[in-house]
């Protein structure tokens, strides 16, 4: 399965939970599967979706899922160590990793080669780290909401994106209604 | 006048009870004392970026933050202070060590020191230069600023206005 299959299995779970979902390409794929105004779409800013999600977790009592990718975390693997020593119990960081920089033309990343961020993760103090194939990830999303503990879900999946139009929604206008859904739900 | 507590004091009258923190040695009373405070969360970020996501995420979720750093993270934070910080139109108050003025012993600070202002002109960002101690009385009236426009704000904080490195 590519990314975009991946999302549409789990876009029921998803519109139920505030979603802080990573840069390009993976933020139009959710857009046009299932826009919600409990989702944050990044439009710049590669590689932090995962600290701007453990802010939010820290501040507020609801779960709270980050849709990552492999090269993101790359290029922010501080985030590791500090969601290792401060994540909340309500964060669940999910890493869809296809082993490629998909918004950029399918470049292959270092975890298609010898790198694990699973591994990674471990290492840097996460202590509920879980690894599974694409077809697991709504069973594993769902245990992980259930489990209501800090959780890494790396997602190993096939590279490839789906071709989705560019998200032109302001961007005060995407942060706003998300701080509406924040204090609603 | 104890600064490092003034400061904090101002933090915590303001209602900022997140803060997130890359150290400088001009700014290790300041830290030691936040990290002292029940009022506020203190988390340490690896890097003044990550730092600055953490911020966010924060004020998405309904708490006032702010982030503590050394100036030579304008170089690191320039496209996350314009596609996230300014772009979505949040509130930071950023905190900064002055490094490279007068009393600097260290040559390569005055590098970042020289561009620092000038970075922060292109970006548009309100910056403000403490250099005499009396200086952190408006340190209250800057933080209401911040969240009055929803805007990332810089405070530097100097040598002299830390009282220099103590070997001189």
């Amino acid at each position: 399965m590519i990314r975009s299959e991946i999302l549409t299995e789990i876009a029921p779970i998803l519109r139920d939970q505030l979603v802080v979902c990573n840069i390009g390409i993976p933020s139009q794929e959710l857009h046009a599967i299932d826009d919600q105004p409990s989702n944050f779409y990044m439009l710049g800013t590669m590689g932090l979706a995962s600290s701007i999600g453990l802010g939010l977790a820290l501040a507020q009592p609801k779960p709270v899922i980050v849709i990552d990718g492999d090269g993101s975390v790359l290029t922010n693997l501080g985030t590791l160590p500090t969601i290792g020593n401060n994540a909340p119990a309500n964060y669940i960081l999910m890493i869809i990793d296809n082993g490629s920089y998909g918004s950029t033309g399918d470049q292959p990343t270092y975890t298609g080669k010898k790198t694990c961020l699973a591994g990674m993760a471990r290492a840097a103090g996460c202590d509920n780290v879980v690894e599974v194939r694409d077809l697991d990830t709504g069973a594993a999303l769902q245990q992980a909401l259930a489990a209501q503990q800090a959780t890494v879900l790396v997602v190993k999946c096939d590279s490839g994106n789906a071709k989705m139009p560019v998200i032109t929604m302001d961007p005060v206008e995407i942060r706003a209604r998300f701080m509406q859904a924040v204090a609603r739900r | 006048m104890n600064i490092d507590k003034r400061i904090a004091d101002d933090l915590v009258a303001n209602d900022i009870s997140f803060v997130t923190t890359v150290p400088c040695k001009q700014l290790a009373g300041v830290i030691e004392e936040i990290d002292q405070r029940d009022d506020i969360f203190h988390i340490p970020a690896n890097k003044e970026d990550e730092g600055m996501g953490l911020c966010a995420g924060a004020w998405m979720g309904g708490k006032r933050p702010a982030i503590i750093m050394q100036n030579t993270a304008i170089g690191v934070t320039i496209n996350t202070l314009a596609t996230l910080i300014q772009y979505y139109r949040m509130p930071l108050p950023m905190l900064i060590s002055y490094r490279g003025e007068l009393r600097e012993p260290v040559a390569c600070q005055v590098e970042m020191a020289l561009h620092t202002k000038a970075l922060l002109a292109q970006l548009n960002i309100p910056t403000y230069h403490f250099h005499q101690q009396s200086d952190v009385a408006e340190f209250d009236t800057i933080l209401k600023y911040t969240f009055m426009c929803n805007k990332p704000v810089a405070i530097l904080t100097d040598a002299t206005f830390w009282g220099g490195y103590g070997e001189q």
